[in-house]
């Protein structure tokens, strides 16, 4: 037991627009966290997390151990993929998963053994003990991500060093309706939600660690207050009024700090790293325990639904199965959501597996969420521009997106729109506004690309041309040279008159005059390098090299397979290096290069 | 479950256009009252020649322009035109140009324009400001006096007969009175006049007043914003503070105010969303502008009253105004103003 821990109630600021939709959190959050049985195969993306999809390491046939890595993180943002149990890997394949495109995707297959015998595990309970470093490698290796929606790699956040970060922000504002699995997480595990934030404030070298939650919580506020007290840890809290979209990363921060995120910057630039509860759970038992993140806590409600509540669950575990363990009726429904009524998308197959971001499964009755009615004129009353948190004239982007003008769209700061659908949610004419946005952001993103794509084009159709001009005037010189030299041999003919032994003389010195004037041809071809060309070519090499270590590195621990060839291949690297910084050198102290010395020689 | 495909956001709010157009026609009622019972019965024999028109009127156009007529006609639009156009119009004007003008408002100013959203003008002031132009006399000689009660058979005489009212039974507004007047007597001798009543114009003023408080009404439902009706006032207030300080020569700010069509310009016409400029800086902007163009037009103007031909003024300012009053956008340094971004 520590000190005395000092636990403060900051005052709030506010929050421009925002809405108050039916919040239907009691549907859920007054049962504690149930489980769900393990299921007989789970199905496991590669992709459940913002950034390069994860690399396999297992092969189909292959037995693991509850723990063990499946596919490891692939460069920078990205996230490993674990066993949430033993058994058998069956296959790895397409499947479908939980996304928008309905598109399938790679994923593999395990089949659970019922044994669930965990894989060795290296705790740190005196984490403060290790490495900074090792830490965030601990929560690569733990394959942790943001838990609240996006699914960012933890790790990443904790590397990016560009300002110094004073403050741990607890996203516990869960500003959704019906979600409440951070809710129920708070209420039930508290202790761990915040020792993991103490490690996460470590890893930050933050000063001070603050909450964000909305005034609809109140269990979980006393719950977190409590175990702040008896843990001895510093909280500041701030209790923001209930208000979709405060949970919004952006809107949270500037409801507790009253900042504003710059744009196009980060939370970091104004040394704030913002975190979800159920991340901060998982960085705890991910240090403490040496589990990876392969369960979470997920709401399961709707009225569709017999026993809504919050489950935890496995990661790769069908929906089907989630859904059937809760008491679904499909027939009541025509759609299962996953996440919120206001960001979720509907799934398109319930056989899809649950995600590390899943944080909902919302099958609502038709009656519940109606489907969409067709929509009246926009007839511009604003309130859309009542609602927008970010200060957007939602309605100026609907025409410029119905119509696509993208330039419009552009002018009015398309790309700050947070999508949260608030002002589709007030809009009295029921207009899909969100979905004119994602078109005319997706039509804008088209553009660029294609844009990048025809500078490319350009650069390269420049490069050809002046290739072929290069070796124009090239072929040129060389001609002029023959002619010259050939001129050379006809004057020393006519000079040396008709005598018979110098006739012979003269044909050999024709003849000597002509491949000279060919080799100075050749030569001039392989023109003296300008120490510009040594210069590019020595950084070339240079980075060649640093990339063939960081390959060979990740290789080390990865696939130690390729570990020779690699090494090979830095040998020549290096090697390659050293003669270009030679020639530099050379160059720079005036010494003959090596065409020159030939010259010399071959006269 | 079928599987529907849908992104999100899956859940909307209650609201509806005709939710929206059924509250503006609900707040137009008490003022509706006041001036069928200070004035004449003939507000109310307007108010069913506008609505019957505009009902008609806007269901063969929409037929002819192959929309959805029973779609279109649900969201109450064209009835709130013809109310507010019955609610301008003089009581006792002939049948015939309350019908005109209602069919102008909805055919040419609306429907033809692309129907509902996409009219640049208020479409009834659009037929307000033609009537007036065209049909000078019966737009301004018409107004039923507050202290003379005409029976009814002979208001429908009026209206319907072309029967020329008795004398006293009509005259013209307290605006256009004092106007007139104060260049030739002191305010007081003008206010001796029975149209100004006991206190600022009589039943003007009540009017007013309701009107008000059916504005009140529709900010209470956060169906409009305070920002033009306040912006509207102080405008009109600010100039006629100015330039209305001394009452023997100029109509005195309490007139302006609560003696001609402010009220319903402020709360039911400026507010119009569709014709308005639509950021809430516009919104002042544009409420403002109004305001001091009403001043403008009823004290140097030819025109007894201004509220029709200062929101048209404006409407035309509406789109440009919007380019230059964006708010600035979450993380941004300084809002985008004009036509280019940086």
């Amino acid at each position: 037991m520590t000190a005395q821990a000092v636990i403060v109630t900051d005052k709030v600021f506010s929050l421009k627009g925002g809405i108050h939709p039916d919040e239907r959190k009691t549907l859920s959050n007054t049962t504690p966290i149930a489980e769900v049985p393990l299921p007989s195969v789970l199905v496991l993306p590669l992709t459940m997390h913002l950034g390069a999809p994860a690399d396999p390491v297992v092969s189909v046939g292959s037995t693991v151990r509850k723990g063990d890595v499946l596919a490891t993180a692939v460069g920078g943002i990205s996230a490993a993929v674990h066993a949430p149990t033993s058994g058998r890997i069956c296959a790895i394949e397409e499947r479908v998963i939980a996304h928008e495109s309905g598109l399938p995707a790679p994923c593999i297959l395990l089949e659970a053994d019922g044994e669930d015998d965990w894989r060795a595990r290296y705790g740190l309970p005196n984490w403060r003990e290790q490495p900074v470093d090792e830490l965030i490698q601990r929560l690569r290796d733990c394959g942790v991500v943001g838990q609240g929606g996006a699914g960012f790699p933890t790790d990443v956040k904790y590397r990016n060093k560009h300002k110094p970060i004073t403050t741990l922000l607890i996203n516990a504002a869960e500003c959704e309706p019906y979600i409440t699995a951070d809710d129920r997480l708070m209420r039930e595990h508290a202790d761990e939600v915040l020792q993991g934030a103490v490690i996460a404030k470590h890893l930050l070298g933050a000063s001070t660690i603050r909450l964000g939650i909305e005034d609809n919580k109140p269990q979980a506020l006393v719950a977190m207050r409590e175990a702040a007290g008896h843990l001895g840890i510093d909280l500041r809290i701030s209790v923001v009024p209930t208000k979709y979209p405060s949970g919004g990363e952006r809107q949270l921060i500037q409801l507790v700090t009253g900042q504003e995120v710059p744009r196009g910057g980060l939370p970091s630039d104004l040394g704030i790293v913002c975190q979800n509860v159920g991340t901060l759970a998982s960085i705890y038992r991910a240090v403490v325990f040496d589990e990876p993140l392969i369960s979470r806590v997920t709401t399961v409600t709707g009225e569709a639904v017999d026993a809504p509540g919050n489950y935890e669950v496995r990661i790769g575990t069908p929906i089907e199965t989630v859904l059937n363990q809760a008491g679904v009726h499909l027939k009541k429904a025509d759609r299962v959501i996953m996440g919120g009524p206001m960001m979720g998308f509907a799934i398109p197959d319930i056989t899809a597996p649950l995600m590390k971001t899943t944080n909902c499964l919302l099958v609502p009755t038709r009656k519940e969420l109606p489907r969409p009615m067709p929509d009246n004129p926009c007839i511009r009353c604003g309130l859309c521009e009542q609602a927008c948190p970010v200060n957007l004239l939602p309605q100026q982007l609907f025409w410029a997106s119905k119509h696509r003008d993208l330039d419009a769209a552009e002018l009015h700061s398309i790309n700050d729109c947070i999508e949260c659908g608030a002002c589709a949610y007030v809009c009295p004419s029921r207009i899909p506004l969100v979905q004119y946005y994602r078109y005319a952001k997706g039509e804008l993103r088209n553009e660029q690309e294609e844009q990048i794509k025809s500078e490319r084009a350009r650069a390269r159709f420049e490069a050809r041309q002046a290739r072929l001009e290069k070796e124009r005037l090239e072929k040129e010189a060389r001609r002029k040279a023959r002619a010259k030299a050939a001129a050379e041999a006809r004057a020393a003919k006519a000079e040396s008159g008709s005598g018979e032994p110098d006739a012979q003389d003269d044909a050999i010195k024709a003849a000597m005059a002509r491949a000279k004037a060919k080799k100075a041809g050749a030569t001039q071809n392989t023109a003296e390098p300008s120490r510009e060309d040594l210069e590019k070519a020595l950084e070339l090499a240079a980075t060649k090299v640093k990339k063939a270590n960081e390959r060979l590195l990740v290789a080390e621990q990865e696939s130690p397979a390729m570990v020779p060839a690699l090494r090979k291949a830095l040998t020549k690297l290096e090697e390659k290096h050293a003669t270009a910084q030679a020639a530099l050198e050379n160059a720079a102290h005036g010494e003959p290069t090596r065409t020159e010395v030939k010259k010399e020689t071959d006269s | 479950m079928t599987g529907l495909n849908l992104t999100s956001p899956h859940v909307t709010g209650r609201t509806s256009v005709s939710w929206v157009m059924g509250w503006v026609l609900l707040a137009l009622v008490p003022g509706w009252i006041v001036l069928i019972v200070s004035f004449s019965v003939g507000y109310a024999i307007n108010m069913v020649l506008a609505l019957l028109t505009a009902l008609i009127a806007e269901a063969l156009l929409l037929a002819w322009r192959g929309r959805p007529v029973m779609f279109f006609l649900k969201d109450l639009s064209a009835l709130v035109t013809a109310a507010l156009l019955a609610l301008a119009l003089p009581p006792l004007a002939p049948w015939w140009l309350t019908v005109l003008g209602t069919m102008i408002a909805i055919v040419f100013a609306k429907q033809l324009f692309g129907g509902l959203g996409n009219n640049p003008f208020n479409p009834a002031m659009v037929a307000y400001a033609l009537l007036l132009v065209s049909l000078p006399l019966y737009m301004t000689t018409r107004w039923a006096s507050p202290d003379f009660s005409l029976p009814i058979t002979d208001t429908l005489a009026v209206i319907f007969a072309g029967q020329t009212p008795i004398d006293g039974a009509t005259g013209a507004t307290p605006l256009d009175v004092y106007k007139l007047d104060i260049s030739r007597l002191t305010s007081a001798e003008v206010l001796q006049s029975p149209i100004f009543g006991s206190w600022i114009a009589e039943g003007w003023d009540v009017a007013n007043l309701a009107f008000l408080a059916g504005g009140a009404l529709l900010l209470w439902k956060r169906i409009i914003t305070w920002h033009i009706p306040v912006s509207l006032l102080a405008g009109l207030g600010m100039m006629a503070l100015l330039f209305s300080g001394d009452a023997d020569v100029r109509t005195p700010i309490d007139l302006h105010l609560f003696a001609g069509a402010t009220m319903l310009g402020a709360f039911f016409i400026a507010t119009d969303p569709v014709s308005a400029a639509t950021s809430n800086r516009g919104k002042l902007v544009y409420g403002a502008g109004i305001g001091v163009l009403i001043y403008l037009i009823r004290t140097w103007g030819n025109y007894p009253d201004a509220v029709a031909f200062a929101v048209l003024l404006m409407n035309f300012a509406a789109p440009l105004t919007d380019h230059y009053t964006r708010p600035r956008v979450y993380g941004h340094d300084k809002s985008v103003k004009g036509f280019k971004n940086d």
